[in-house]
């Protein structure tokens, strides 16, 4: 016999690279990916522009004579302690980046359907490859390609305008660990609901249920403080908010809603419990 | 004895409480042997392949394959076999190359070995030019192939293979069982196949098992199966009206049966080629001349005929039309 890998880890890499080629080789896939979002901040952060509300000539009481100054001050105030930024497109921008994480995150669970539906699944399950690694190499991709996506998003979005006189090294490095939590936790949720599945129309229905809701319930596109107490709840424990904290924190130097090392811990339970989860119900069920 | 590479004891397996795909199948296949699995449509012929590949737990019952239990041991049941599905399974978006290199990442090969052994099969399967195309851009011959290299590249002891040309034209079904033949022999392997091309079946395999309903009605060799049917059928006509040669005939050795109707004569016999030289004779020995003379000889279509009562002609049709959609489904993806 030849020497072979029998080790219960062989395998990931394998089939993570798969998913990534498939990424990377289709431009026009990778490419799609990204629209999305850059229209969102094209459009949204530059068209919303709520910065220009309460600043300059759009800001005028009539009959007060208040000087031009005191307004622009009096509009950044209100900017500073609604965004904790002066600028909306900052804000939102940040918030862009939770938005494509998710985005990439619900479609690991629509790639492991369509493996199921081609039989590309049955294959790799004829093989001595351990049960567990097929969600984890899902995982795995769904992270890679979403933290790319999320690093070109953010350039994008320097490239239009954004705040970036407080980024440090260390403040991207933080944002992006806090993102990788949150892709970690969304990707195995989506892997999990996905893997007895062998309808992408269902998929994609649980898809765009879940996509605008839970990115509403949360600060990504709007300061939590401003939202009616029961979405308000919601927006507090839904990891997306805490992730956005982040990096706003780090990123834009925002006053946050809760201290970072909270935040990372939250982030860091929500991984860990929906991976080990999602890999332990996968394993199940892929063992039958 | 050579030793047994499947074993299976009354395998069952039942979907949603109801339908019995398998049902109490007992099966031996020996090393080196190609044995072949026939069956209609929704016979239990995959069902059974996956659950001897590890797939499907079955509902009842037990099987060894490679002297591992399939259950217990799927692990090292899965590190000894090769399986080539019945659908298409590579990676559309993949070239033929990447894909052969995933399947031995998946065996844990490490990937010099891997490499080397992917260029050797991609020659044999003649799939070395356009192994750096992606599989979208193949041939439903040249998938065939690259399925059947993938399948091989754990150069495993035993190999499913899920009717391996179905949907193929009549060159590409040659070539690919040309390539089967040579693998065979090359690395020795036991072939465990399902097809419903009969006379793949009865020229390439050395047993083969008729499947109905999940049960397996008859198990033998191409040519036990076909003489149980009561062997070949002489037909003859004689110059003379006038007598009887019912019983001359029935003496010759080798005959079973003889029926007359006018002139006409049938004739069962064991090994028809052998009996109608001697039927010939014994007529010229009388004075007597055969003007006509014909042979029938079964083929696995009248033994399959006869025991699932149903031909397999008529099914073909609409097994092509699933094969054309299965195609515009892979289309509709990219
Ligand atoms: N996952 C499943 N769930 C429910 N029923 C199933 C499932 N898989 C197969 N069956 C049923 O089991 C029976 C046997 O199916 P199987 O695929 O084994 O047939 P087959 O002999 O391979 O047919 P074919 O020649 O069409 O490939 C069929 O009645 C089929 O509908
Ligand atoms: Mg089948």
């Amino acid at each position: 016999m030849d020497k072979v890998n029998t080790s219960p880890l062989h395998g990931i890499w394998a089939l993570t690279n798969r998913d990534l080629k498939k990424w990377y080789k289709v431009p026009f896939i990778f490419l799609m990916s990204l629209i999305q979002p850059f229209i969102w901040l094209a459009l949204f952060g530059k068209a919303m522009n709520i910065t220009a509300l309460f600043t300059g000539s759009a800001f005028n009481i009539p009959g007060l004579n208040i000087p031009k100054e005191v307004v622009n001050q009096i509009g950044k105030q209100i900017m500073l302690q609604t965004f904790g930024t002066q600028d909306y497109f900052s804000y939102l921008a940040v918030g862009m980046l939770t938005f494509i994480s998710i985005f990439t995150a619900m479609f690991s669970g629509m790639s492991i359907v369509w493996d199921r539906r081609l039989g590309f699944l049955d294959k790799v399950l004829s093989t001595p490859v351990a049960r567990g690694a097929i969600p984890m190499a899902k995982v795995i991709s769904t992270v890679i390609r979403a933290l790319a996506q999320a690093a070109i998003v953010l350039l994008l979005a320097a490239l239009l305008g954004m705040d970036i006189s407080h980024i440090t090294p260390a403040g991207l490095l933080g944002s992006f660990l806090a993102l990788l939590l949150l892709i970690v936790g969304f990707a195995s949720l989506f892997v999990t609901l996905a893997i007895r599945s062998t309808s992408w129309e269902a998929q994609m229905a649980v898809m765009n249920l879940l996509n605008l809701p839970i990115l509403f319930a949360s600060n990504a596109m709007f300061p939590v403080n401003y939202m009616p107490t029961w979405l308000q709840t919601i927006a507090k424990i839904n990891p997306i908010s805490y992730a956005a904290d982040i990096c706003r924190q780090l990123l834009l130097a925002s006053p946050g809603m809760s201290d970072l090392s909270f935040g990372f811990t939250y982030l860091a339970a929500f991984a860990a419990t929906l991976s080990t989860l999602g890999i332990i119900l996968s394993w199940r069920y892929l063992s039958k | 004895m050579p030793p047994k590479v499947v074993e299976a004891h009354n395998l069952t397996k039942i979907f949603n409480k109801k339908v019995k795909a398998v049902d109490n199948v007992n099966l031996e296949i020996e090393q080196g042997e190609t044995f072949g699995l026939l069956g209609p449509n929704g016979a239990g012929k995959s069902t059974m392949i996956n659950m001897l590949t590890t797939i499907l737990k079955p509902s009842s019952g037990t099987a060894k394959v490679c002297g591992y239990d399939i259950i217990r041991e799927a692990a090292e049941v899965r590190r000894s076999i090769g399986v080539v599905h019945q659908e298409y399974t590579a990676d559309e978006d993949l070239t033929g190359l990447d894909n052969i290199l995933l399947c031995a990442a998946l065996y844990g090969i490490p990937s010099s070995t891997a490499k080397q052994r992917a260029w050797e099969l991609l020659e044999l399967v003649e799939l070395k030019e356009a192994a750096k195309r992606k599989v979208e851009t193949y041939s439903g011959g040249m998938r065939r192939r690259l399925e059947l290299a993938c399948g091989l590249i754990s150069r495993p002891t035993l190999l499913f293979l899920d009717e391996p040309t179905l949907g193929l034209d009549v060159q590409t079904r040659v070539a690919v069982w040309n390539y089967i033949k040579r693998l065979k022999e090359e690395y020795g392997m036991t072939i465990f196949m399902t097809t419903h091309y009969l006379e793949e079946a009865d020229a390439i395999c050395d047993r083969v098992a008729i499947i109905d309903h999940g049960k397996i009605l008859k198990i033998g060799s191409p040519n036990e199966l076909k003489s149980g049917l009561g062997g070949d059928i002489i037909e003859i006509s004689v110059n003379t009206d006038k007598l009887d040669l019912t019983t001359l005939i029935r003496e010759i050795k080798g005959v079973k049966e003889v029926k007359k109707a006018d002139a006409l004569y049938r004739i069962k016999a064991e090994r028809g080629e052998e009996v109608a030289p001697a039927v010939i004779e014994a007529m010229r020995s009388r004075g007597l001349t055969v003007s006509k003379l014909s042979m029938i000889k079964p083929t696995l279509d009248e033994v399959y005929l006869e025991y699932t009562g149903r031909s397999l002609r008529a099914e073909q049709a609409s097994e092509e039309e699933m094969m054309a959609l299965r195609r515009t489904l892979h289309k509709a993806r990219g």
